[in-house]
């Protein structure tokens, strides 16, 4: 039984919600999870993972904020295939590369037989435990588009997200990528003023999954996002996130390593000012052997800011020879600014090497001296330092062109703030 | 060009006088030595001419070409056209030693009004530059003095010292930590920067630096003050009587 506070909540924000058109599978996966959500509730405050954001906003019936215009074009010129989300609806056009089938969400509502059956749904379920995720649950139930991506080869060419704002979209990816099959997917922008997105991602044995979003770069953007990742044997996934500024963002990824010897990295810098409060949780669980997982962490913080990072590490009985690391770094450039870090672990096979730290510090008066002494402005050299603060977190971008599009972007950014 | 008068110095969070009335003029095309003993407050000068936060002037003044230093940030100082090579040259992990230098030399163009450098100028320049220091190709892209040796960071300095090209210099024991060979290598960078528009300020321990870079003034610098000038004949006697009896001497 929810508590009569949770009860209204969820009344009020379902009320204000209609569960788009579907059938078959679909339809049952969207049921499945709003039966999750009548048990779990919406997140509140006292939740245990709610303790440092307030999910109001996000648990609000109305949406309340408009984002505005942004545009970023840190990955145009790229030789990419585009897909483009606007107001919550998917569209592109041509063929995709091969080695890809791509279709949207609300292309296949009505479809009896799509491969995205066996995956949509099924890993938000999977790890709606034993944490519960409702705002992800919700967004399996009420979905109103997506994009489906199944790999069936390595392949090149990077599929690109580009989101225009919309109000209030719920959008639901699933990507599958096949045994030995690998692909690069970059996302870039806002997909609403208040958007909840889910990404349901699965890699087959010896498969690997690229992934880089940028975040921003409007300031009014409540952002609330879930990836979902299922890894076999000997597959890789590498996710990095660029957040610059927003109101609020909760970045969830919930990570199970299934397969011996895979590999999962999860990265993410964020800088922002002002009102800007962003969260990062990250849940990873070792479930099989020689697994190795990263999850590098790294905030700047300005003007009254707030960054969160939770971040679990759960070694399973079995899991031996894991490598759990896991860093959360803060660079505050105020007094006003705050970061909350929770890091926790939890081992049960006693072969494993797993470490975690969490830091908060200061610019670093001396090296800013030494930078400006040498004639380089404050505003400058303040830069240059937040920079090689984030580079770590950058660094973990693998493939060097894109790593420099990201910090390229990142520089100017800062030099117009 | 370098124009120090009774300069009082107490540290900003303690009450700790430091500088006691520092009496220094460095004419342009001059090089001046300073010695004196540890915790004598030379690198405080070196220090609080340059801007360096957690000092209060508390009386005097000092001025570059007429222009007042202590009114000016740190930034603008530099282009003004001064420039410390630190005692201990900081480590910062993260910014390329190349991007330092490019951002650097830029900035202090564009504070004085002139075009940057171009990336094809600036590189052949910084290779050259390198080259006669000896600090090689993969010294330039690693991190600011990240993993150098003390030696390798000294020379680093005069490296960024030859590119910023400042009218006053100022090396704070450039020569501890230097092995023969380097030292040579930074006399001879110091010595090609020596010109009759240019003023250097040297603070060593040790005669043999001032061997190669002939001073044409030396001070000793005692608790605060300058007590004693002369030629370079004092460095000698510094060296082999140490500082009591020149101390004993003033007191
Ligand atoms: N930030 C500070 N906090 C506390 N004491 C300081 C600070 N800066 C300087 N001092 C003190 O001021 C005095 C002068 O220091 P300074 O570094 O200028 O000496 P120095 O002549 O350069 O010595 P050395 O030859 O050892 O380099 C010392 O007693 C030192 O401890
Ligand atoms: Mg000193």
């Amino acid at each position: 039984m929810l508590p009569e506070s949770k009860k209204t909540d969820l009344d009020q924000r379902l009320g204000a919600l209609t569960m788009p058109e579907s059938t078959g599978w679909l339809q049952s996966a969207r049921e499945a999870a709003r039966e999750r959500l009548s048990v779990s509730g919406l997140p509140a405050r006292r939740d245990e993972y709610w303790r440092y954001t307030d999910p109001k906003a996000f648990v609000q019936a109305a949406p309340g904020v408009v984002a505005t215009e942004n545009t970023t074009e840190v990955f145009a010129d790229l030789e990419a295939f585009v897909i483009t989300v606007e107001n919550g609806v998917v569209s592109f056009t041509g063929d995709a590369p091969a080695g890809l089938e791509i279709s949207t969400l609300a292309s296949v509502a009505t479809t009896d037989i799509h491969w995205a059956r066996e995956v949509y749904g099924a890993l938000e379920a999977a790890g709606s435990q034993p944490v519960v995720r409702p705002l992800a649950s919700l967004n399996t139930a009420y979905a109103q588009d997506g994009v489906l991506i199944r790999a069936t080869a390595p392949v090149e060419t990077p599929v690109v997200i580009r989101y225009a704002p919309g109000e209030d979209p719920i959008l639901h990816h699933v990507i599958r990528v096949t045994a030995n099959a690998s692909m690069t997917l970059l996302e870039v922008g806002t997909p609403g003023g208040r958007g909840n997105t889910v990404a349901e991602v699965e890699v087959a044995d010896g498969g690997a999954f690229h992934h880089i979003r940028v975040q921003g770069p409007d300031d009014a953007r409540h952002a609330n996002t879930h990836t979902f990742a299922a890894l076999g044997e000997a597959s890789t996934i590498k996710s990095f996130t660029l957040s610059a500024n927003g109101a609020l963002t909760r970045n969830e990824a919930v990570i199970t390593l299934t397969g011996d010897d895979a590999i999962a990295h999860v990265a993410g810098a964020a800088f922002g000012k002002g009102d800007f409060h962003h969260d990062d949780t990250v849940f990873v669980t070792h479930d099989a052997e020689r697994c190795e997982s990263r999850q590098v962490f790294k905030k700047v913080l300005r003007d009254g800011a707030t960054g969160v990072f939770q971040g679990k590490i759960l070694v399973k009985e079995g899991a031996q020879k894991t490598d759990g690391y896991q860093i959360s770094q803060s660079l505050l450039l105020d007094d006003d600014s705050v970061f909350l870090a929770k890091p926790e672990l939890e081992i049960y096979a006693d072969d494993v090497a797993c470490s975690h730290g969490s830091t908060t510090g200061a610019i670093d008066e001396t090296a800013l001296f030494y930078l400006r002494s040498r004639g380089v402005p404050k505003r400058v050299a303040t830069d240059l330092l937040v920079l090689s603060f984030l580079a770590e977190a950058l660094d973990e971008i693998e493939d060097d062109d894109l790593r420099e599009r990201v910090s390229d972007y990142l520089a100017d950014w800062l030099a117009q703030q | 060009m370098l124009n120090i008068k009774d300069l009082h110095v107490k540290l900003e969070e303690e009450d700790k006088q430091i500088l006691k009335g520092i009496n220094l003029e460095v004419p342009a095309g001059e090089v001046h030595a300073i010695m004196g003993p540890n915790g004598s407050g030379k690198s405080t000068l070196s220090y609080v001419l340059s801007g360096r936060d957690g000092y209060e002037v508390t009386g005097g003044e000092a001025a570059l070409e007429g222009e007042d230093l202590l009114e000016m940030e740190p930034e603008e100082r530099a282009a003004a056209g001064l420039f410390l090579a630190f005692q201990y040259p900081v480590e910062i992990p993260g910014v390329g030693n190349m991007t330092f230098l490019r951002t650097a030399v830029n900035a202090q163009r564009k504070a004085r009004g002139e075009d940057e450098l171009s990336a094809g100028d600036f590189l052949k320049e910084v290779r050259a530059k390198a080259k006669t220091l000896k600090i090689d190709a993969d010294m330039l892209k690693r991190p600011v003095n990240v993993g150098f040796s003390g030696g390798e960071k000294k020379r680093n300095e005069i490296l960024q010292m030859a590119m910023l090209e400042p009218k006053m210099c100022i090396l704070d024991e450039t020569d501890s930590g230097l092995d023969v060979d380097a030292m040579k290598l930074v006399s001879e960078g110091v010595n090609a920067l020596r010109d009759a528009g240019r003023g250097f300020l040297v603070i060593t321990h040790y005669q043999r630096l001032l061997d190669h870079i002939k001073p044409d003034v030396v001070h000793i610098m005692a608790d605060g003050r300058i007590v004693k000038s002369g030629g370079p004949e004092l460095a000698l006697e510094v060296e082999q009587n140490g500082y009591a009896d020149i101390l004993g001497e003033v007191a």
